[in-house]
């Protein structure tokens, strides 16, 4: 019972927030709508028994990713209201597609009907007495052990590649320079010098740090 | 309303959510971090759908899909506002209209 009126009231609020992710004025306020909305699915897949999934939905999605667009949107300085001239032309479009694509799944919610040998086909059958991070832990890393890894590939590939894009070489940025030092001779680090006795280091001329002209920096571009 | 809750229930939110999505990209036109905000609400709804789907069958291999469905979406909002900061630095604007640099 309680987890009837739960599931019921975050879907509302989920499917609430939703819309005012796609609709509200501000950016941010779409972002922390986004948030809730998020955090509403993982209590209906709490309600739906995949504990795990709910956990990493909330600290992948509202951990990561929407504090990420929370940070993207704060950071551009983007005229929004120029951005959303064109909302009230293009509702009457998205309406219909939306109103279209509702009526066919409505067509499909009314229509389906499990296959009879559905319980029969199934390829891991959740383990009894276990719980679901132990049996999902058991089958990810024995089954589905190649595609785990390639999600974390994946993974791995997204950020070089996010770092890759984002990354901007600024004129005041100080670099280690390998060939430089590589290539450092004795002659030109290393001066002998004849001192007579009693004499100061500035009256031989000798200056440490050695006064040298500053190589130019080339200025380095990542694609941008 | 006294019904237990089960998979059609999900399944219609699950539908709602997406058409909602859809509603949205169509909506923010302009906007494309709207857009990719679509996109990730879209891809909750068919991991919610996934998610349904595992528990109303008994088979845990739907909510390892959800997982990987999870992975990429992470992967693709990382990517998506990358570009989106380095066009805004390069341009000025994010407006989809503006994307034509490609054209001939």
């Amino acid at each position: 019972m309680i987890a009837n009126i739960a599931f019921y009231v975050c879907s509302i609020i989920l499917l609430a927030s939703a819309a005012l992710v796609v609709s509200s004025r501000n950016p941010v306020h779409s972002v922390l709508f986004l948030i809730l909305s998020f955090f509403n699915a993982a209590v209906l897949f709490l309600i739906a028994g995949a504990e795990f999934l709910a956990l990493i939905l909330v600290i992948v999605y509202v951990g990561a990713v929407a504090v990420l667009f929370l940070f993207v949107v704060m950071m551009l300085d983007i005229d929004f209201a120029e951005l959303r001239s064109g909302f009230q032309r293009y509702l009457p479009v998205g309406a219909t597609v939306g109103a279209v694509l509702f009526v066919e799944l409505v067509f499909v919610l009314g229509g389906w009907e499990f296959a009879p040998q559905a319980p029969v086909l199934r390829f891991s059958p959740a383990p009894a007495n276990v719980s679901n991070t132990a049996a999902l832990g058991r089958l990810l890393y024995t089954d589905y052990i190649f595609l785990f890894q390639a999600a974390g590939i994946l993974l791995l590939v997204a950020m070089i590649g996010a770092i890759v894009l984002t990354l901007r070489d600024r004129k005041t940025s100080r670099h280690q320079s390998i060939r430089a030092q590589t290539d450092r001779t004795v002659a030109e680090t290393l001066e002998l010098v004849t001192v007579t006795v009693g004499a100061g280091v500035k009256e031989i001329g000798i200056l440490r740090p050695k006064p040298v002209d500053p190589e130019p920096v080339e200025e380095v571009h990542h694609g941008n | 309303m006294a019904t237990e809750v089960g998979l059609g229930h999900y399944l219609v939110v699950s539908a709602i959510l997406l058409v909602l999505a859809i509603f949205g990209i169509f909506l923010n036109r302009k906007n494309v971090i709207i857009i990719l905000m679509s996109i990730e609400l879209m891809l909750l709804a068919v991991n919610l759908n996934l998610v349904a789907f595992s528990a109303a069958l008994g088979d845990l291999v739907g909510q390892v899909f959800a997982m990987f469905v999870l992975t990429v979406a992470a992967a693709e909002a990382a990517i998506g506002l990358a570009i989106v900061v380095i066009y805004f630095r390069n341009r000025g604007s994010i407006q989809v209209e503006d994307v034509n640099l490609m054209k001939g």
